[in-house]
């Protein structure tokens, strides 16, 4: 059945050529700028290269491994014992590290372990007179695993959900043991969630930025990425920059390759989950003990950070700051920007995904073509190429056009573009489902109505859609605002986003000012995501 | 084999979120009974009750005589086999059958022996080595029941077991099922849509209405013309 849009697909189209052009953009800087100092980039791939992607994938499986192993018996408590006391306010306690900038993560860090953190005053005598604060590869691993250890607990939590309770049911029937129980019932499912999460872990810590930026100290612990931010914006060494590009695309291109692998579909049995209630082994006395320990354990460290930036956000000249000219500029910058991007996510997700449902449905072969492929998984690859690396390649580009800093528009439209691509994929698992539900429902009526393209987006979509759209839109706006990649290229005085705010607060050493603006920083970042949980959840 | 023990339900009382059930009743020994109803009318509840994944509130259910009330679903002389999942996936067939002999797997040759007859009986002969995937739906069903014949346990409970195969392949099942029951003597407890399985295995029916029996009786009585009211209207007969 052939049903394209009154549209022609030209708006998604035009989403993937804009999406192109940012990407195609980046690596068209960064050849320009290997052509003309074709030696030197060659050059470049020295010691210090070398050391950084060392230091990179070293961070990135430690990160892995401490968020990873203690996810397991995390989510193992937290699922075998249902009526553990606040059992609920844990899960929703490990939410909130997914919905803090990257940013503020590393300034909670240096709030609880830093040298004037809430923890020195103890840590000092253990280490024999006064703390040194964590710093270098300790500081990043503390922050990697506060931000990775409750999202590999979630993965866990929801494989175990995931298992049918008719299991639980047969194995409780069967009497079977425990150490049987967890061979065939949990392992199998906690198995096969942890290759992906696992990877997606060492993803995230591998391209992380702005931790590595704030807590790692001098070359010995720098990541490619901020190894390419400094030969940027400090030393403006271009091919230095392309090198380190280069090998940071090759690291992320591997990775992402071997987690498309890794999530491929599982063979297995394609059983339906029929059975509604919920049935689950009683734990043993010493099974729910040691459970105690070990949630209140996940809870103290995920806990810390978060109490200990709030106290120092609030212990910080919070009326002052609330005066500054600064903070009023730099979070209108932040709100228009991150209003923009999140529109311009939107618009770009709603039109490929049109374009996709259109291609879909006007093929006679099984397999999708290119086109549909591209307006489906498209925005996926984004995640390829981190905002960084996007920023370093137009950096690059502008430098040679001679615009940086000479323009106020560039960096702008560069930091909303690049801020939405990168919400896009999230914005597009939100979107979807209900996007093409409607589609189903609507398509033919509509055509049958004559609708025109405006009055069915605005009588038919948009009211079908309006959850997963605030959601999305929410969402977005959260991810733009406590974003620093692009923005930590382009930045200047004259063009400051709260993080960036944050960042050069940090490295004035004014740590209590800093630490009032992540407590704003997270605060609105929560208000958001709490925003697009609830729209999201009402959804369904 | 062992033979069939009763089932006894005393003024059971159960109240879940919005749905509160109440039964008193009883099954024979050794008999065959359909529990039949519309959808949410609490015939699953009922096994899962007899099973021990439900306790009531207040009543006592007793098996043979004895009371189960408190007693962990691993202490109870019923084996129960679902619409679906009752075969570990990443298990073959013969150590998915294992399972009910020894639920940590260490199997004897007698064991083993068994499992192979079991399987041989349920016309599973040879397969023993495939995974559950690389089975029908109607053969997956049939493992589970070469479980149960390793299992022995007095009581067989079903849950809409064949709800998902076609109607020929329903019926092989139900002519397995009425056989292994006629051969062992245990104690048939079948949830199920259809009035004509009950008819078909010919034994006993109950049927439920809003988490109570509102009918009971011989299956061909309580489902032919004759039948009560309630039950004409459900199977909509004129």
């Amino acid at each position: 059945m052939t049903m394209t849009g009154a549209t022609g697909g030209l708006p998604g189209r035009a989403a993937l050529a804009l999406l192109g052009l940012i990407v195609g953009g980046a690596f068209a800087g960064l050849a320009l700028s290997a052509w003309r100092q074709g030696g030197d980039v060659a050059g470049a791939f020295d010691t210090y290269l070398w050391n950084a992607a060392r230091f990179t994938l070293w961070q990135a499986a430690l990160s892995t491994l401490l968020s990873v192993v203690p996810a397991l018996l995390l989510a193992r408590a937290l699922f075998l014992n249902p009526r553990l006391p606040g059992r609920g306010l844990v899960i929703g306690l490990f939410a909130l590290p997914l919905a803090i900038p990257s940013i503020v993560a590393a300034m909670a860090t240096l709030a609880l372990y830093g040298r004037a953190g809430l923890l020195a005053p103890w840590l000092g005598p253990l280490a024999g007179g006064s703390w040194p604060g964590v710093f270098g590869l300790s500081g990043i691993l503390l922050a990697h695993v506060f931000f990775n250890l409750p999202l590999a607990t979630r993965l866990f939590l929801e494989a175990l959900d995931a298992i049918p309770p008719d299991r639980w049911r047969l194995a409780a029937q069967l009497g079977m043991p425990a150490p049987s129980r967890f061979r065939l019932i949990e392992w199998p499912a906690l198995g096969a969630a942890l290759p992906g999460a696992a990877g997606l872990v060492f993803m995230l810590c591998a391209t992380s930025f702005a931790i590595v930026l704030t807590l790692g100290g001098g070359p010995g612990a720098s990541t490619l990425e901020v190894a390419i931010y400094q030969a940027l914006r400090f030393d403006f060494d271009p091919a230095r920059a392309a090198a380190l590009t280069l090998t940071q695309l090759a690291l992320t291109g591997l990775l992402v390759a071997g987690l498309m692998r890794i999530g491929a579909p599982l063979t297995g049995e394609a059983n339906l989950t029929l059975s509604r209630q919920s049935w689950r082994p009683a734990p043993s006395p010493f099974e729910r003990r040691l459970a105690m320990v070990v949630v209140l354990a996940g809870t103290a460290f995920v806990a810390g950070p978060i109490l200990a930036i709030a106290v120092a956000g609030l212990r910080a000249d919070l009326a002052r700051l609330a005066m500054e000219p600064d903070l009023h500029r730099a979070l209108a910058t932040s709100l228009v920007i991150a209003l923009a991007s999140a529109l311009l996510a939107l618009a770009l997700t709603l039109a490929l995904l049109r374009l996709r449902l259109d291609r879909e449905r006007s093929r006679r072969v099984p397999r999708p073509g290119w086109l549909e492929w591209l307006a489906g998984n498209g925005s996926a690859l984004i995640l390829l190429v981190p905002p960084v690396l996007v920023g370093a390649g137009w950096f690059i580009l502008a430098v040679e056009a001679g615009q940086v800093r000479h323009t106020n528009l560039f960096g702008p439209v560069l930091v909303v573009t690049v801020n939405a691509a990168m919400a896009m994929p999230f914005v597009m698992r939100l979107l979807r489902p209900a996007h093409d539900a409607a589609a189903e429902r609507h398509d033919r009526l509509a055509a049958n109505l004559g609708m025109s393209v405006w009055t069915r987006l605005r009588l038919v979509d948009l009211p079908a859609l309006k959850r997963p759209l605030v959601a999305g839109f929410a969402f977005a706006m959260a991810l733009s605002l406590g974003d620093l990649g692009v923005i930590a290229l382009f930045g200047s005085d004259d063009f400051e986003t709260l993080p960036w705010l944050l960042l050069a607060r940090m490295g004035s050493y004014r740590t209590a000012d800093a630490a009032g603006l992540a407590l704003i920083l997270a605060l609105l970042c929560l208000l958001l995501m709490m925003a697009a949980g609830r729209a999201g959840r009402q959804q369904a | 084999m062992s033979s069939g023990l009763a089932i006894t339900m005393e003024a059971v009382h159960l109240a879940l979120d919005g749905f509160e059930a109440a039964f008193d009743t009883g099954i024979e020994a050794g008999s065959i009974t359909a529990l039949v109803g519309p959808s949410g009318s609490g015939k699953s509840t009922f096994l899962n009750l007899v099973a021990g994944f439900e306790r009531p509130d207040s009543g006592r259910i007793l098996i043979g005589g004895r009371d189960m009330t408190a007693i962990a679903p691993a202490g109870r002389p019923v084996s129960m086999v679902f619409q679906e999942n009752n075969l570990f996936g990443h298990l073959d067939i013969a150590a998915n059958v294992g399972l009910g002999r020894s639920p940590s797997l260490r199997l004897t040759a007698s064991d083993r022996s068994d499992v192979e007859a079991a399987l041989a009986r349920t016309g599973l002969a040879g397969k023993g080595h495939r995974k559950p995937a690389e089975l029908s739906g109607g053969e997956r069903q049939r493992a589970a029941l070469a479980r149960v014949l390793v299992r022995d346990r007095p009581v067989l409970l079903l849950d809409e077991p064949f709800a998902s195969l076609g109607p020929a392949l329903r019926r092989d099942m139900l002519a397995l099922l009425r056989d292994l029951q006629a051969e062992t003597g245990m104690t048939l407890v079948m949830v199920t849509h259809h009035p004509d399985d009950a008819v078909w295995l010919d034994g006993n029916a109950q049927f439920l209405e809003a988490g109570r029996i509102a009918a009971r009786g011989p299956a061909a009585w309580l489902f032919g013309p004759d039948g009560p009211g309630a039950v004409r209207r459900y199977i909509g007969a004129k």
